[in-house]
């Protein structure tokens, strides 16, 4: 091998130091020798084999050290995971089957009477609501929900307030589409009478139509099915305890509510509602109610009724619409005396969103539980107001009201109110 | 008392319509949205301003060290899940170049609000972008009865326009 290299090596660097002794003359002195190359060549041979060996070394330990980062890195991927599987477990934790929920609104009105012969003022601060929510799924079909409320903050003998079990039913999905329901639960009529979180509604005071004809809030225990018949097409259908009316009270379907505390069931009824939301932006629907008995058969001048329902819901960007008609018939001869045979209102509510966080709106609400005769039963109420959403669950309202009723009993004033919902 | 009998069978058998349940799995959404070729995914570490503005956007803390998404060119893909009223909803976004291309609800398992899975309600994303203020830059109309679960695709919407903006793609440099 070093003849081999020698033979090759030699002649050529012999004419190489030749060739730099002609050159550079004062150099050829100091120039090595042929020899000395020699050495000098297999110096750097060994010092080439030294560093090849070196990146030979080198190369493994960066085998080992890609190696090592693809363990540490599925190791973090794996601890990563593993915190995340702690977390989402300590959210939900042993509850993860369970929810929770409330919402709440404080009111502060103060109103006066438009004749103060006949009227009175309101000046008052009332804890209206204060609710809790609790559900539970059973498994991925069954699932149980409940609503419990304490009105006007205090309750018991003597006491203004009220607790009150609004929901607790039971839903059983049949298939993707239907849903069996059976419990005690919120009637689909009208806007507010299912969904009246305070932050999702304009006005500290619930609307009066609502209020008093529909009448919201309204719930009766029963059993039935909701679903969906066609995209964005919903339904309602159920069966369920009926109000009882009474000549005492012009037959007012408010002061009809039994509210299912061991409620008179002579007389069932039941509640059919169409729903169209196909449309983002665009509510439509329909209800139609019959009460077999409006009475519960204590009155046997009052017999069955009807309750019909239409409403619309328009938001699109800031403009937001609300309109809503109820109409009730009553038949028999005592309801009739009274001009309660006819019931109905109706209200428009336009809206205006200034921005993410502040609204106005204005509403024009018109209403007569005794409108099948000719007595001074009509009344009406204008709002204009102020919605205020610090969060998108929180609200601060503030709003303008005047009531002008034919019996002279109208207000008139501010309302301020401060509602939450999570 | 035949009408009735005809409708409640109408009713029951009404399965072909869809509601609560899986509409597209998340891999079908990533193949589809790379036709055919998915990259490889990758994943965004969460440092804490991350997770200060995700919070902001979310209005509630991100539970997650990071977040996985899928990246080619000047567009990335994202699964989210966001809560509506009780459940998670899980949403497949597409975001090209800083604005979003596609939004598909993926599963629903809330029991109400399942109509957000209509093209009517998810094709008002397109083209929408995020604004400074990590808004969407057009308005989103909702659906009455629906707000929890329409908020909740709202969020997921403007985390993935958020999220994208911190990955390479977002110049469009990145293959």
């Amino acid at each position: 091998m070093q003849q081999q290299l020698k033979k090759r090596f030699i002649p050529t660097l012999l004419t190489l130091a030749v060739s730099t002794a002609i050159a550079t003359p004062t150099w050829a002195a100091k120039a090595p020798s042929a020899e000395e190359m020699w050495q000098l060549i297999l110096e750097q041979r060994e010092t080439i084999k030294r560093q090849n060996k070196k990146i030979d070394q080198l190369s493994t330990q960066y085998k080992q050290l890609d190696s090592k980062t693809k363990e540490t890195a599925e190791a973090v991927a794996a601890t990563a995971d593993a915190v995340e599987q702690v977390s989402t477990n300590s959210s939900s934790g042993l509850f993860n089957k369970s929810s929770f929920g409330s919402y709440g609104e404080l009111h502060y009105n103060n109103l006066e009477a438009n004749h103060n012969s006949v009227g009175s003022d309101k000046d008052e601060m009332d804890l209206h609501r204060f609710v809790l929510f609790f559900g539970h799924e059973f498994n991925e079909d069954i699932r149980f929900f409940s609503e419990l409320e304490v009105e006007h903050s205090i309750a018991g003998e003597g006491k203004v307030g009220e607790v009150e079990l609004e929901q607790m039913y039971i839903d059983f999905d049949i298939n993707d589409q239907i849903t069996a329901r059976g419990g005690l639960f919120l009637l689909p009529v009208g806007i507010l009478n299912e969904t009246h979180e305070p932050n999702t509604f304009y006005g500290v005071e619930r609307n009066p139509v609502e209020k008093e004809i529909i009448p919201a809030t309204w719930w009766e225990g029963g059993a039935g099915i909701h679903g969906e018949i066609a995209p964005g097409l919903g339904f309602n259908l159920y069966a369920h305890s009926g109000l009882e009316t009474s000549a005492a009270n012009n037959y007012a379907p408010r002061k009809g509510r039994q509210k299912v505390g061991e409620a008179n069931a002579k007389d069932l009824a039941g509640t059919a509602r169409i729903k169209w939301t196909a449309v983002p932006g665009l509510e439509l629907a329909g209800s139609v109610q019959y009460q077999s008995g409006i009475a519960q058969n204590t009155d046997n001048t009052a017999d069955d009724a009807m309750l019909y329902t239409v409403h619309a819901v328009f938001q699109k960007g800031p403009i937001g619409l609300r309109a809503l008609y109820g109409h009730w018939n009553l038949n028999g001869s005592g309801p009739e005396s009274v001009g309660a045979d006819e019931q109905n209102g109706f209200y428009i509510e336009p809206s205006f969103k200034i921005s993410k966080q502040l609204g106005i709106f204005a509403r024009y609400n018109q209403w007569d539980n005794q409108a099948g005769n000719s007595s001074n039963s009509e009344k009406e109420q204008i709002d204009v107001g102020i919605n205020y959403w610090p969060h998108e669950n929180i609200v601060v309202k503030a709003d303008y009201m005047k009531q002008d009723f034919d019996n002279k009993k109208g207000q008139k004033g501010f309302n301020l109110g401060l509602g939450y919902q999570f | 008392m035949k009408r009735w009998f005809t409708l409640g069978l109408l009713l029951l058998s009404a399965t072909s319509l869809l509601a609560k349940g899986v509409y597209q799995t998340p891999e079908a959404f990533i193949q589809a949205g790379f036709q055919g070729e998915p990259p490889t995914p990758k994943v965004i570490w969460l440092s804490q301003p991350l997770k200060e503005t995700m919070t902001n956007i979310l209005s509630h803390s991100y539970h997650g060290l990071r977040v996985r998404y899928w990246g080619k060119g000047n567009r990335t893909a994202w699964i989210l899940n966001e809560v509506g009223k009780e459940k998670p909803i899980t949403v497949g976004i597409i975001v090209h170049a800083g604005q979003l291309e596609r939004v598909t609800i993926l599963t629903f398992r809330e029991s109400r609000g399942g109509e957000v899975r209509y093209p009517s309600f998810t094709d008002q994303f397109i083209n929408a972008k995020l604004k400074n203020s990590h808004d969407l830059d057009k308005p989103i109309d909702g659906i009455s009865g629906a707000t929890l679960s329409v908020r909740a695709v709202e969020k997921t919407a403007k985390l993935a326009l958020f999220l994208h903006q911190q990955t390479p793609f977002s110049n469009g440099k990145t293959q």
